[in-house]
């Protein structure tokens, strides 16, 4: 079901957490809602849910207007980030709660269970406690009962935000997958630009209560709407009084047209990546990023006098003084 | 920094710390609990057993105990009630007058129980009282008889649920609350599914305590009950009317079924809490 958002502003006595943010969501997409701490992510994602109310604006889900709704009549399933678990439920038990609330007939609601807990690769835990699980268990549990009672709209606020890294790879791709099966139009808040990246079809950068861009991942990338966009979803070098994405400066031998002398500080090998940390004429330091071939073919080293250009087409607005 | 003479002879000293602390603790305890409680059930049967068990047995015996039980059956599941809505109150919302509220619970702590019972006379003596006058032109009897007692068994016993209650609700936070309401209950379904069960620990030490106040109630109900033997005597009024009387053997044959009435309290709040322990 799609969500429409318009033109939504909360605050919390002084504190702007969102200021006249305005959004579509498509049904059956997968969104991720990005931004640094504060930047009023969570706080949308709670007010599409019913979980806050806004001091202005509407929220539309698939059609309908819900802002007046409380959280129990918007039939959005909500995962937070650590994870709210029933501590004094089995995981079954957990996972038929929405059911049992609705006073489904009992073969209904096991049955049910079963199968989500088959999906989430939790079945057999079905008789443990929440407390028995590891973080990444308890997630996909919360998952597993945010989806039992087919939500029209998933919304999960830092999901993987409590677990550990390798967990949170995991899952990540996980929940990819889970989405292509499942096809429910899915919200998620991050302030990982990797994690959006890797799993969003579409983000909302979202910084100080404002939407800075919405795009693909690759349009974000490609074609950042500002400087804070750019520095968000990616690395940033400075160039020539430019921010400039370091892939995308070239290594000169000979100086050439606008090229920039630099000389070489360091050489950082990291794998297939190379990076090259240069100073420039006048005093600023950049850095670029190229790969081993490249470097090798170069055969750079410290001390070295080079010369920089860019490469790429793209035009991002200049850093300002 | 000084060398010292030999490491080895450190850790041999922190155990025989330990060990006085715990010597210091139950030497303090058995003093000031454990040795007279003995001696009291020592005393109650030093005329043998027969003499004890008919002691508590008389007709007097009998009703203050029933009194007793009926303070409590009364008392605690209402101040539980009370405690629990109470604690909610405090921890979930926000409205003028919380902290005044919060404060006001711990008044039961303050206040003697004697003055307990001079104010309940107060307010509802037949002659002078607040709404004494209310209840006496309608036939009820509040002073000197059954409600008056249950009041004062009420408010000496008021805090203990409140107190257990709020500090573990605010430790459990609202998300699971929240969660529940996306999941579609409403405000009863996520009382009684998903908080109630979330502060049961809290709620049964509560009870707990307020059952332990309310059978060992003495100095309010005193004031309040006129000590009427065989009406309105409770076991702690009895064992005091035992002991004034030179009775002995009644007076510490009845203490020691309060005292096992408390212990078959602590009993099976043992029996529930492991179940909460899993949870």
């Amino acid at each position: 079901m799609s969500i429409v958002v318009e033109t939504v502003s909360k605050r919390f006595g002084d504190f702007v957490a969102l200021e006249g943010v305005s959004l579509e969501v498509r049904d059956g997409s997968l969104t991720a809602l990005l931004g640094p701490s504060g930047g009023g992510k969570s706080t949308l994602l709670r007010v599409i849910a019913g979980l806050e109310q806004p001091d202005a604006g509407r929220v539309m889900i698939a059609g309908e207007d819900a802002t007046s709704k409380p959280p129990q009549r918007r039939n959005v399933g909500f995962v937070f980030q650590h994870y709210a678990a029933f501590k004094h439920m089995t995981v079954a038990k957990n996972v038929a709660f929405g059911l049992t609330i609705r006073k489904r007939p009992t073969d209904e609601i096991d049955a049910r269970v079963d199968e989500l807990l088959k999906l989430v690769h939790l079945d057999g835990f079905a008789h443990r406690y929440p407390s028995q699980l590891s973080g990444g268990q308890r997630q996909r549990m919360a998952l597993a009962r945010a989806l039992a009672v087919q939500p029209r709209v998933l919304l999960l606020d830092e999901p993987f935000g409590a677990l550990d890294a390798t967990v949170r790879k995991e899952l990540r791709a996980w929940l990819r997958r889970l989405h292509d099966e499942v096809h429910v139009t899915t919200v998620f808040v991050t302030h990982d630009q990797e994690e959006a990246m890797e799993v969003a079809e579409q983000i909302v950068v979202l910084n100080e209560g404002r939407i800075e861009q919405v795009g693909s991942p690759q349009q974000l990338y490609e074609k950042p709407a500002n400087e804070f966009v750019m520095g968000f979803v990616g690395p940033i070098s400075e160039l020539s009084g430019r921010s400039i994405r370091p892939h995308d400066v070239e290594i000169l031998r000979e100086p050439a047209g606008e090229a920039a002398e630099a000389m070489i500080d360091r050489i950082l090998h990291l794998g297939f990546e190379v990076r090259v940390e240069l100073s420039l004429g006048d005093g600023e330091k950049t850095w670029v990023q190229t790969t081993k071939a490249h470097a090798d073919e170069l055969e750079l080293s410290e001390g070295e006098i080079v010369w920089l250009r860019a490469s790429d087409v793209s035009p991002v607005p200049a850093t300002l003084p | 920094m000084r060398s010292k003479p030999s490491v080895r002879t450190r850790p041999s000293r922190v155990p025989t710390a330990r060990l006085a602390l715990r010597f210091l603790a139950l030497g303090y305890l058995a003093l000031l609990l454990g040795i007279p409680v003995v001696l009291v059930f020592i005393n109650a049967f030093q005329d043998g057993v027969a003499a004890a068990w008919n002691a508590v047995t008389t007709p007097e015996a009998q009703h203050a105990f029933y009194l007793t039980m009926v303070m409590v059956v009364v008392a605690v599941p209402l101040n539980t009630i009370f405690g629990v809505l109470c604690a909610l109150a405090v921890v979930r919302q926000r409205f003028r007058g919380r902290a005044l509220l919060n404060a006001m619970v711990d008044l039961p702590f303050a206040v003697s129980p004697v003055v307990v019972g001079l104010a309940l006379l107060l307010v509802y003596g037949r002659r002078d009282g607040w709404v004494g006058e209310w209840f006496a032109e309608r036939g009820i009897q509040v002073i000197f008889s059954t409600p008056g007692m249950i009041l004062a068994t009420m408010f000496v016993s008021l805090p203990f649920v409140v107190r257990e209650v709020i500090p573990v609700l605010r430790e459990i936070g609202t998300e699971q609350e929240q969660a529940a309401a996306t999941l579609g209950a409403g405000a009863f379904q996520t009382f009684f599914r998903v908080t109630l069960p979330a502060v049961r620990w809290g709620v049964a030490y509560g009870v707990v305590l307020t059952t332990a106040r309310a059978l060992g109630e003495f100095g309010a109900v005193s004031v309040v009950s006129g000590k009427l033997s065989g009406r309105t005597e409770t076991a702690t009024l009895f064992v005091e009317n035992r002991f004034q009387r030179f009775d002995a053997t009644g007076a510490y044959a009845a203490s020691v079924v309060l005292a096992l009435l408390a212990l078959a309290t602590l009993l099976a709040m043992n029996l529930i809490k492991p179940k909460e322990a899993r949870g």
